[in-house]
């Protein structure tokens, strides 16, 4: 590549270095801390944070999705809420129906059935019985919504702002129907009280640590399948679309399919990310899925650098951390904070965190050679004056 | 005017009205097979609404548009009519800024589009031959490894070019190529044109009549959505409608 430094060199090099660490200390290092440290020493990961960055690391593999459709596609999704939400309450269905006789009212029905005088299992929960068929569904429900959504909108040319706006109104009307009563599942409570999953408590640490790790696997399958598809060739068209659609449209492509196969890829991650959030935190209702949750979801890509994987997953983890972290120290300022950085990233960072961090050796390199350039200025101007 | 077994593109009684504008007037307009064509038409005369029209951008509202004799452009989408043999290279240069040249061109290749065949898929080494090919004619095989977006307005105006070279059209539509452009480069695009016109059918709208005068071996001058004149560059020239009509001064600068 023509201005390629040494710098950059380097960089590539070492780019696959700190992944591999990364990757070392999410799956193997964390857990083992966690399980085999001396508690209150600085070796030891609590069970608290590990649960904690399971849930971080979860969001990651939706903000991988995310990225594939907005980074790289340029397209703007407001609506993954929707998809995390349908991978979840999938989860959330098997998991209650896992409580089994041992719910409040001591019924084989979830409680809130009870509650809501619903005398039989309705059709749609029975396969949830199933934990094979659950894992299955998690990805398959939301990802065929986003097919069927996403081909509707992408064959009628819909895009740009306007995609945006209506998949920003995909997100309020899932919300307002998985608030309601009728649909069987749970309303405004959502979906709660989890007892086990395939026979494990899910109160004991060790069951959150294989969630855990599970996620972390996740993530890593998650980051690879998404690095797969942006080197292939299928992935260059996808810049092709984001950088000029109607040159790729002219070369006789039909952009509305790869846009609906990213997409659908997309809303699969989400709903993966969905399925595996709901049994560490133990609760998923309709708050999660709404217009709020989505933009915030826009937000943590565009904070770690949207286009650029890596970036997504810093921005999922780092926001949240960040969330976590000030909504305990100062509750009332964590709402500022963020739409005070989304501003920060969008005026000053267009390329995010990582964008900055991917810079910054660039950057040090041409003041490093201006400023040894001013120095010496004189000396190289030298000839020239006793030539003139 | 008939179509024949040569025509590459005929239109008839083309209408295409946008609120009430008549962008085409029942147009009359065809061209040979092998043919390199200049459209010259001062601003809205529907130089580009043809364009559109022919690519299946813009669907007419009456008359019929036919493609090598029996395609009937008329109902196909813009995909299909690329397909088909119809390559347009845009008025802006409009090409992949964040892949290199090499790649750029790659994914124009005349090729099977489906998303599983690129997903699963390397580029065929027919393809690459074309590219490589494709790469020597533009002039661009130095810079073969470079990122689009770093290279000057003319190198990125034959990058498109190329783009559509290689998906092997048999008529290539081209929107004014040389706006903006240098003397020294507008000279190597009109080589280039030629060049690819040996082969192929080729459409130019332009409005430097100098480039015009260096290419064309007929031109077709638009007013008002409709074929005012058509012939030699000399003939155009000397056409007492078209130098009041379009021409004018510049015209007689140019004589």
């Amino acid at each position: 590549m023509p201005g390629e430094t040494l710098v950059d060199r380097m960089e590539k090099k070492v780019g696959g270095v700190v992944l591999v660490i990364a990757a070392f200390w999410f799956i193997v290092a964390m857990p083992s801390l966690n399980a085999f440290g001396t508690p209150g020493s600085f070796f030891h990961v609590s069970d608290f944070t590990l649960n904690l960055f399971g849930k971080f690391l979860a969001y990651a593999i939706l903000a991988l999705g995310l990225d594939l459709i907005w980074g790289y596609t340029g397209i703007l999704s407001m609506g993954h809420g929707v998809f995390f939400g349908l991978g979840a309450y999938c989860m959330g269905m098997y998991l209650t129906l896992e409580i089994g006789g041992e719910g409040v009212y001591q019924s084989k029905l979830p409680d809130f059935m009870v509650w809501n005088r619903v005398k039989e299992l309705p059709l749609f929960w029975k396969p949830f019985h199933s934990f094979f068929f659950t894992t299955i569904a998690v990805a398959i429900v939301p990802g065929m919504l986003a097919a069927v959504f996403g081909f509707l909108a992408f064959r009628t040319r819909v895009r740009g702002v306007y995609f945006a706006i209506i998949t920003q109104a995909l997100a309020l009307s899932a919300w307002l129907v998985f608030n309601r009563n009728e649909m069987n599942l749970g309303g405004t409570n959502g979906l709660t009280n989890f007892k086990k999953i395939l026979g494990f408590t899910l109160t004991e640490a060790s069951t959150q640590r294989g969630l855990y790790v599970a996620t972390a696997l996740a993530l890593c399958g998650a980051y690879l399948l998404c690095r797969w598809i942006v080197k292939s060739r299928a992935g260059k068209i996808l810049l092709a679309i984001r950088d000029a659609e109607n040159r790729v449209l002219y070369s006789g492509y039909t952009p509305a399919n790869y846009k609906v196969f990213v997409f659908t890829v997309s809303a699969m991650l989400a709903g993966v990310a969905g399925a595996l959030y709901v049994p560490q935190v133990g609760i998923i209702t309709p708050g999660r899925i709404g217009v709020l949750p989505s933009i915030e979801m826009v937000i943590w890509v565009a904070v770690g650098g949207r286009g650029s994987l890596i970036g997504a997953v810093i921005g999922a983890v780092g926001v949240n951390w960040a969330r976590s972290y000030l909504t305990s120290s100062y509750p009332d300022y964590w709402l500022y904070f963020l739409g005070g950085i989304f501003i920060l990233v969008v005026q000053f960072f267009p390329d995010g965190i990582l964008g900055v961090v991917r810079d910054a050796p660039r950057k040090l390199e041409k003041w490093i050679r201006r400023t040894t350039r001013t120095a010496a200025g004189d000396e190289s101007l030298a000839p020239v004056r006793s030539e003139g | 005017m008939t179509l024949t077994s040569k025509s590459i593109l005929y239109m008839e009684d083309v209408f295409v009205v946008f609120d009430g504008f008549k962008a085409l007037n029942a147009l009359n307009f065809s061209m040979d097979r092998g043919e390199l064509r200049c459209v010259i038409g001062p601003n809205g005369a529907g130089k580009t609404t043809l364009l559109d029209v022919v690519t299946g951008k813009v669907k007419p509202d009456s008359g019929r548009v036919v493609f090598k004799e029996k395609t009937n452009l008329a109902r196909m989408r813009q995909e299909e009519i690329s397909n088909a043999g119809i390559g347009r290279k845009f008025q802006t240069p409009t090409i992949y800024e964040n892949l290199t040249v090499r790649d750029n061109l790659e994914l124009s290749v005349k090729q099977d589009k489906k998303v599983t065949s690129l997903l699963f898929g390397g580029a065929s080494p027919e393809a690459q031959e074309r590219v490589e090919e494709t790469l020597d004619v533009i002039g661009l095989a130095s810079k073969s490894g470079w990122r689009a977006g770093l290279l000057a307005h003319g190198e990125k105006q034959w990058l498109e070019i190329g783009m559509v070279v290689v998906q092997d059209p048999d008529l290539l539509l081209v929107d004014e190529p040389v706006a903006g452009m240098t003397e020294g480069e507008t000279e190597k695009t009109a080589a280039l044109l030629r060049r690819i016109a040996e082969h192929r059918s080729v459409l130019v709208i332009e409005h430097d009549m100098k480039f015009v005068r260096e290419i064309a071996e007929r031109v077709t001058v638009l007013h008002e959505g409709a074929v005012i004149c058509e012939g030699s560059i000399d003939h155009v020239h000397k056409d007492e409608r078209v130098v009041e009509l379009y021409l004018g001064r510049g015209s007689e600068e140019h004589a």
